[in-house]
């Protein structure tokens, strides 16, 4: 028990000290018919060697992403994290430490949170950002919530490209809050008909871009309709890595922009964790109901910089039963995965790294549109797009594993039921070289023959 | 003699009186200033090779950026400098005892680390084919087996994503049920007072209003408010157990069967698991959701604020309610498979939505599964009894001098109030922030309410006997010199951290939550 | 022009029938340092007992209600950028509404000066 530092000695002693005659003694106010005489029903401890071996084999039995050709996005990407940030995140200091209540002794959670919000503020082209979420659909989610509390309305409209994990989130979040959400119909063009639901009772507009279908979306005329009829609209990627060449969600209106930030410094982890992004205006309402925790400057006793939690009577551990959210623990060492990741970038590095994604997506799109069976839906898009196959697309994916390429998600797992069996939704990042395009291409060919 | 005199003095001066200055630099030795990366980094700097693109193809249409984002970069040895200079301006488990209580501050094992990063566990793509990841469904499985075993409960949802996030799914499966009863009218949950702030917090996300019970003299529900408040509009109870107090609620069977006869559910509030695990089953208390914090009881870093992982365990009336995704077994049994979707899930499932976009935090998942089979049944008993006893020898230690709140022993956690501080001047803050010059973090403070200026302290089994002796020695005289007067100290404390006291005021008026560019001087 | 008390620690100047609202030096010393305050908007209507605003310090919300019923004609918005008031001049430049009084007998349930001293001591 190699965790343990207290011998049976220590344990004996401490006993006397504290005037008990057992360590059962102390268990005295559990009700006597829930004590347990022994052990639970479960395996012994075991040394670090036999856990490695055990784990690693269960490891083994999953196919990583470095190891084959790989194309899967629809809402996580595989993308290069340089050593550095794995290094950076493991310091004691910053692995090892609680949330930063104790200021003083905290400034480097406290300014890494700082850089975050200012970095993620930037790159959404709002005004602030907040500390973290727990990733892009509970960030959208809890998006809808603030909205609704902004403008005291009770309506959001989804477009049915938002990835439908993110509108299923969102819709559960806000159900037991009278909050009607609805969705428009799952269409391959996005926002058809979205512009039409905003009337004078809509909170909101949840528009992704790139969508779940990798089609980029200009949300310039449909901010300046929602703003006519006092609703916002809310701006949702679920890949960071775009922002480095795309139009930003504040230059295109958006009120309050959310996202998935896993593409920035951490790792794919099968799904968590993950860093939700939350970004909004510089408007006094907007701040005093944003969720989550906000890092703020200000100057200690001897008129030094330095930074702390701020605002926090929006929070659950002041404001109880009215406050913006219940979100205590977030996920602040993916932040800080993200802005050591994006520190190392820079603005140069992040424009280069989107631009190659996205030279290495057109290539790949031209490749397997020339493919018989294969039709490219999607005109406009960074780094994933949607391929509407002759076959449909889980078996098409499922023949492709046999063929040692993981090639995209089918749109039938998202969406099932609503007649999109022969869509393909992939994606191709820098990690992709062009032998894996040929072996994805090469492999398709042979599937749909 | 060759009288050599070259080479540096080493005779050390005594009588020079240094004074106190400034530096040039704004360090302090191996205190260093760092600046914010805005005013150190240029956007013509870049920390990583890339190949330069083609410049080829665009399929961007209108939609390409023009403008300048701002975002400074940092060459590799830079960035480097300046993440590990701000890494040292933080306490950490690693560098001493973190006494927050109700926080379960314990140390976080390196193999945990390891196995997380392996690539068949951190490089995999959460929506790749099912059966390039049979694996990782199995280790989900695996811990979940843990989980429902160490709790007695028949199902776990593993989806949750912190403590919060777990009541949340625990809260919703309980208005999911009574809304399946036809009692949507319930909507009244009871929580005492003590009670953590995310508790009245989630009650409300689930369009529920919260009832407050008060404590009893002795820190637990006081049973006659409590049965007094029942009735039918009850949705449930939300206990902490052990609850904030740091004590177990004796009384916590006769809760659960009197919320049940009333109609309602009793969701438990498991933060504070580490005091019970392997001797207490939640299950045999007749608990019907309990959160279980991976980044408190099972030993996954807290990171500075999260990741956390909040898995929630139900009993047989929620489990139906559970939320999508969770893991079934393919119809011919031979794999496993997600269940993504409302199809996807078999006859007896109503679950109640989705919590996130995926399953969970796999990262998280790993790190406590490989922490639970280090410890075993064994390990985890002993642990839960180590936590038990260290709170339990700091108590008897420290409370002739500081005044606990409550009479006899405590669980997990010591709570003490600041009678022991009375007329000195001193106050829970300022005592909490000398503790800071003597090297340690301070115990949660002014939680739980219920308590006037609470200091609530949490070892856990990570320390030693020889460790916790020089913490209390710490403590004895610090209260020691607030008794002989000596406030001042206390209330200019810290003066040996990286920073003094930290102006919260001029924070919340003035709020600055983001570097903005210095205004450029007016061209002349 | 009168001053009432509530227990609660809301005054009431009167003048005719408008009542100047705020919160007492005992209550803004008590609070700390106030760093905003959540102000109704003109034209809305408290029954006596409402939450009628929000006054925050950096630990802590306080809801404050209304001592008497009565539409709201006035909302001090200097509380907006200088929220400090409430603790310089918590009598006075410290303010937070006017109400035009429903029933002006309500006032009679309220304390005077000399009881809410005796109140709070």
């Amino acid at each position: 028990m190699r965790y343990l530092p207290l011998t049976p000695a220590d344990r004996q002693d401490m006993l006397k000290r504290i005037g008990a005659a057992s360590i059962d003694a102390l268990f005295t106010d559990v009700p006597e018919a829930a004590r347990l005489d022994g052990p639970v029903d479960l395996p012994m401890h075991q040394t670090e060697l036999q856990v490695e071996r055990a784990l690693s084999k269960l490891a083994g039995e999953n196919t990583p992403a470095s190891s084959v050709p790989f194309f899967v996005g629809a809402g996580a990407y595989k993308h290069h994290v340089p050593a550095t940030v794995d290094h950076l995140i493991q310091r004691s200091e910053f692995l090892t430490a609680y949330t930063p209540y104790q200021p003083e002794i905290s400034q480097g959670t406290l300014q890494t949170l700082f850089e975050f919000q200012t970095q993620v503020a930037l790159m959404t082209g709002m005004d602030v950002a907040n500390a973290s979420m727990y990733d892009g659909s509970t960030a959208c989610g809890e998006a809808v919530l603030m909205a609704a509390r902004v403008t005291k309305r009770k309506k959001a409209v989804l477009a049915g490209s938002l990835h439908p994990h993110y509108a299923a989130t969102t819709k559960t979040l806000a159900k037991y809050m009278d909050i009607a959400v609805a969705s428009t119909a799952p269409d391959l063009d996005g926002l058809t008909g979205i512009a039409e639901t905003i009337d004078d009772e809509t909170a909101c507009v949840v528009i992704q871009t790139p969508d779940v279908f990798g089609r980029l979306h200009d949300l310039t005329e449909i901010s300046e309709k929602a703003h006519k009829h006092g609703a916002l609209v809310i701006a949702v990627f679920t890949e960071p890595v775009s922002l480095g060449l795309v139009k930003s969600p504040g230059e295109m209106g958006a009120d309050i922009a959310v996202g998935e930030g896993q593409g920035i410094g951490v790792g794919l982890n099968f799904g968590g964790p993950y860093v939700g992004l939350f970004a909004c205006k510089n408007d006094r309402n907007f701040i005093r109901n944003l969720p989550g925790r906000l890092a703020g400057e200000t100057v200690d006793a001897d008129g030094r910089r330095g930074y702390v939690l701020t605002l926090s009577t929006r929070e659950q551990h002041i404001r109880r039963d009215k406050a913006t959210s219940n979100i205590c623990t977030n996920s602040g060492l993916c932040a800080l995965a993200f802005t050591i990741h994006m520190t190392l970038l820079g603005e140069k590095g992040l424009t280069t790294l989107a631009q190659l994604n996205h030279e290495t997506a057109c290539d790949l799109a031209d490749r397997l549109s020339a493919v018989a069976g294969v039709e490219l839906l999607t005109g406009t898009f960074f780094n994933e797009f949607a391929l509407r196959l002759t076959k449909p697309a889980a078996d098409v994916v499922d023949a492709l594993v046999d063929r040692g390429v993981l090639g995209g998600v089918p749109a039938s797992r998202l969406y099932p039921g609503e007649g999109l069996e022969d869509v393909l939704i992939v994606a191709a990042t820098e990690t992709n070289t062009p032998e894996d395009l040929a072996a994805f291409e090469t492999a398709l060919r042979e599937v749909l023959a | 003699m060759s009288m050599n005199t070259q080479g540096r003095p080493t005779r050390i001066e005594h009588d020079i009186d240094p004074g106190g200055y400034e530096t040039l630099s704004g360090s302090r030795g191996l205190d260093q200033a760092e600046p914010l990366l805005f005013e150190r980094g240029s956007l013509e700097v870049t920390g990583v090779d890339l190949p330069t693109p083609k410049g080829g193809p665009n399929r961007l249409g209108s939609m390409k950026r023009e403008g300048v984002i701002g975002l400074p970069g940092l060459a590799e040895p830079e960035t480097m400098r300046h993440y590990v200079r701000l890494s040292r301006k933080n306490y950490a488990i690693d560098l001493g005892l973190y006494p927050l209580g109700s926080c379960t501050m314990k140390h976080n094992p390196r193999l945990n680390e390891k196995i997380a990063r392996l690539p068949g566990f951190a490089d995999i793509h959460p929506l790749q084919p099912e059966r390039t990841v049979q694996g990782a469904y199995k280790l989900i499985e695996e811990l979940a087996r843990w989980l429902m075993v160490l709790t007695n409960t028949p199902a776990v949802a593993m989806s949750p994503k912190a403590g919060a996030h777990g009541e949340l799914c625990g809260m919703m499966a309980i208005r999911a049920a009574l809304d399946a009863r036809g009692e949507s009218g319930r909507r009244r949950v009871l929580v005492p007072e003590s009670a953590h702030g995310t508790n009245p917090a989630t009650a409300v996300q689930c369009g529920f209003f919260t009832d407050e019970i008060p404590a009893d003299k002795t820190g637990r529900v006081d049973m006659e408010a409590f049965k007094a408040k029942l009735g039918d509009d009850v949705a449930g109870i939300m206990l902490t157990n052990p609850n904030t107090c740091g004590l177990f609620e004796r009384d916590i069977k006769e809760i659960a069967d009197l919320i049940h006869e009333a109609g309602g559910y009793f969701y438990c509030d498991g933060a504070n698991f580490n005091a019970i695990v392997g001797r207490v089953r939640p299950g045999d208390l007749g608990i019907d959701a309990m959160h279980i914090n991976l980044h408190k009881t099972f030993s996954t870093p807290h990171g500075g604020g999260g990741p956390g992982s909040g898995p929630t365990v139900f009993s047989e009336a929620l489990a139906p309610f559970a939320p999508l995704p969770f893991i079934v077994k393919t119809a011919d049994g031979a794999q496993l498979k997600m269940a993504e979707n409302d199809g996807d899930a078999d006859g007896e499932a109503r679950p109640f939505g989705r919590l996130t976009a995926f399953h969970g935090q796999m990262g998280m998942f790993t790190r406590a599964l490989t922490y639970m089979m280090s410890h075993g049944a064994d390990g985890l008993k002993q642990a839960s009894e180590d936590a038990v006893l260290n709170a339990n020898y700091i108590l008897a230690r420290l409370k002739d001098v500081m005044t606990p709140a409550f009479d006899g022993t405590c669980m997990h956690e010591a709570l003490f109030d600041d009678r022991f501080l009375k007329d000195t001047g001193v106050t829970t803050l300022d005592f909490a922030k000398a503790m800071i010059d003597e090297g340690y973090h301070p115990m949660t403070m002014y939680f739980p309410l219920v308590v006037h200026g609470a200091m609530l302290i949490e070892p856990t089994e990570t320390e030693s006997k020889s460790g916790l002796d020089r913490f209390c020695d710490v403590l004895l005289g610090l209260a020691a010199a607030a008794a002989a007067g000596d406030a001042d100290r206390f209330r200019a404390a810290p003066v040996h951290a990286p920073m003094r006291r930290l102006d919260e005021t001029r924070a919340a008026r003035q709020p600055v939550l983001r570097w903005t560019p210095p205004v450029a001087e007016a061209a002349e | 022009m009168s001053v009432k008390y509530t227990k609660d620690h809301e005054w009431v100047k009167v003048d005719g029938d408008t009542a100047t609202v705020g919160i007492t030096a005992y209550a803004a010393e008590q609070l700390g340092d106030v760093v905003f305050v959540e102000l109704p908007e003109v034209g809305k209507s408290f029954d006596q007992g409402d939450e009628m605003a929000v006054v925050e310090s950096v630990k802590a919300a306080s809801e404050v209600y209304a001592p008497v019923s009565g539409e709201v004609v006035a909302v001090n918005d200097g509380l907006e950028g200088e929220p400090q008031k409430v603790n310089e001049s918590p009598d006075a430049d410290g303010w937070f509404v006017k109400l035009k009084l429903s029933d002006t007998s309500q006032l009679d349930g309220l304390m005077d000066e000399t009881a809410y001293q005796a109140h709070i001591s």
